[in-house]
């Protein structure tokens, strides 16, 4: 399979503080890959490295093969970017935004509209093309974003916290799409402080902490590393401790040694566990 | 120049929404300046054979020139990179920087020259003796980018709105009243006299009265008029370098 990313050796320092640091990582083309991390581990600045915005203090970055650094501007055409913050231009409606992303895009006037009304159907905002963009919802907004990502067809598209600050039921039809941006082909790479969210999407996730890629894998095999069962041990004032276990029968036989005294919870292990096992701290920085 | 063009068609769509209430505020500080010293404070005066207010009035539209150039390209580009974001998209577009700073200038240019004109137009109801020529015209235009570049530079340095409004206090507003707008140069001390001559609303001002009132042209100011336009677009050019990769 060819790397469509291809991350070496990078790092970024802010005033002598690394934000990453030493990250290798490659993405194969049609991967949904996630990058896993709390508030401040280093992902926005990774993306922003990615995709031309800020400049590494060392490393290469390779995007389809092009070195970012060398080649911003055949690199800035491989790629669509949804920010994290709202990043649409307030004065000009939905339609608006994505015309002049189409034209930065260098997208024919006769392509043009054809192509921006196709993704406003695809992201159910064809009847808000003339409204404002401070005049329509959050999820709109983020809908919009992604439209116009998609707008110049990128092989390659970065979301960063594609969800954050949604409701739940928006953020299920933000995941819908973005499995259907992976099934037409496109490779995606997000980054998300949810645990679920990158347990639902991500074919591979990566564990960053402190800039640093602590751990990576399927959602699976991350898990597999710690035991696909979990034990919380409700101590009485000890706070609660957690046992991991390979399958529900282990799980279930140290359960049935404990003290009738203890209150137990046995439930599936997730990737919140591996990053508490790995870090001592939560993904969400509780 | 097709993607600098494609960076202003967004500013112009966004323009087109509020063009009316725009030129309605964008007229209301030199009808101010016009009435308080073209008729209040210099009724009477006399400038070598000329009416004060025809003397002041080409020095007003070279201070809108610059003030809504200023305005249009560097505040309305300040707002895009620090509050809404968007510049961000610009950035990561596959345009050329050079179209990309010519695209955020445009349209303080064209803002300066729309203001400038609707400025003239009232003007000239009062003093139809201001003579519109060619040089007039591409001394607007030079005094309009000019001042734009310096928006653009100035919101591409500016870490904060708060910068901005301070460059603004520090730069714009002694440039307001010292730069040649509301009294002839010849009347002040030789040492500010040259400082103010480092100022490039004194060029503008002094190139578009000349041409305004038939004077010989000085082409000096023109040249350093330019001079300040360069500048400023290779600043503008290094902070963009700067700031991307």
């Amino acid at each position: 399979m060819n790397n469509i990313i291809d991350i070496s050796g990078l790092s970024k320092e802010y005033s002598g503080k690394k934000v990453v640091d030493g990250l290798n990582l490659s993405v194969e083309q049609g991967e949904l890959f996630g990058f896993l991390g709390p508030n401040g581990a280093g992902k926005t600045t990774t993306i922003r490295i990615l995709t031309t915005l800020t400049k590494p203090t060392s490393g290469t970055v390779l995007i389809n093969g092009i070195d970012a650094a060398k080649d911003p501007g055949k690199v800035k055409e491989v790629f669509g970017v949804v920010q994290q913050h709202l990043s649409l231009n307030r004065d000009l409606t939905i339609g608006e935004n994505l015309e002049l992303h189409a034209r930065l895009h260098h997208i024919k006037a006769a392509a043009r509209k054809k192509r921006i009304a196709d993704l406003l159907d695809y992201v159910e905002l064809s009847d808000h093309k003339d409204y404002l963009i401070d005049d329509v919802s959050g999820g709109m907004k983020r809908r919009a974003m992604i439209a116009r990502a998609l707008l110049h067809r990128p092989k390659l598209l970065f979301l960063d916290e594609p969800t954050v600050g949604l409701d739940a039921q928006t953020r299920r039809r933000v995941w819908d799409l973005i499995r259907r941006m992976k099934r037409e082909g496109a490779t995606v790479f997000l980054t998300t402080h949810y645990i679920e969210e990158a347990e639902a999407l991500c074919q591979r996730v990566g564990v960053l902490h402190h800039g640093k890629l602590i751990a990576i894998g399927s959602p699976l095999e991350l898990r597999q590393t710690l035991g696909l069962v979990a034990v919380e041990l409700q101590g009485n004032g000890n706070g609660t401790t957690y046992r991991y276990f390979p399958d529900r029968a282990e799980a279930s036989k140290f359960i049935q040694d404990l003290p009738s005294s203890e209150r137990v919870i046995m439930r599936a292990s997730n990737l919140e566990d591996v990053f508490i096992e790995l870090t001592g701290q939560k993904v969400t920085g509780d | 120049m097709i993607d600098a063009y494609s960076i202003l068609w967004s500013d112009l769509a966004a323009l087109k929404r509020r063009w009316p209430r725009y030129l309605l505020t964008t007229l209301m500080s030199p009808v101010l300046y016009l009435v308080a010293f073209g008729w209040g404070l210099g009724r009477g005066i006399n400038m070598n054979g000329t009416s004060y207010l025809e003397f002041v009035i080409p020095g007003i539209i070279a201070l809108t020139s610059m003030t809504t150039s200023f305005n249009g390209a560097g505040t309305r580009l300040n707002v895009d990179r620090l509050y809404f974001k968007s510049f961000d998209e610009c950035l990561m577009a596959p345009v050329g920087l050079s179209s990309l700073l010519l695209g955020k200038a445009l349209i303080g240019v064209v803002r300066g020259v729309l203001s400038s004109v609707a400025f003239l137009l009232v003007a000239m109801l009062i003093a139809p003796h201001i003579h519109i020529s060619l040089p007039f015209v591409i001394g607007l235009l030079l005094s309009c980018l000019t001042f734009a570049f310096l928006g653009v530079l100035a919101a591409l340095l500016a870490r904060s709105h708060e910068d901005m409004a301070t460059f603004g206090s520090l730069i714009l507003m002694p440039m307001t009243f010292l730069g040649g707008t509301f009294f002839s140069l010849s009347q002040v001390p030789f040492g500010l006299k040259m400082a103010l001559y480092a100022l490039p609303l004194t060029h503008a001002s002094l190139f578009l009265r000349a041409a305004a009132l038939e004077q010989p042209l000085p082409w000096t100011s023109f040249l350093v008029l330019m001079g300040f336009f360069f500048a400023f677009l290779g600043g503008g050019m290094m902070a963009l370098k700067r700031m991307s990769v």
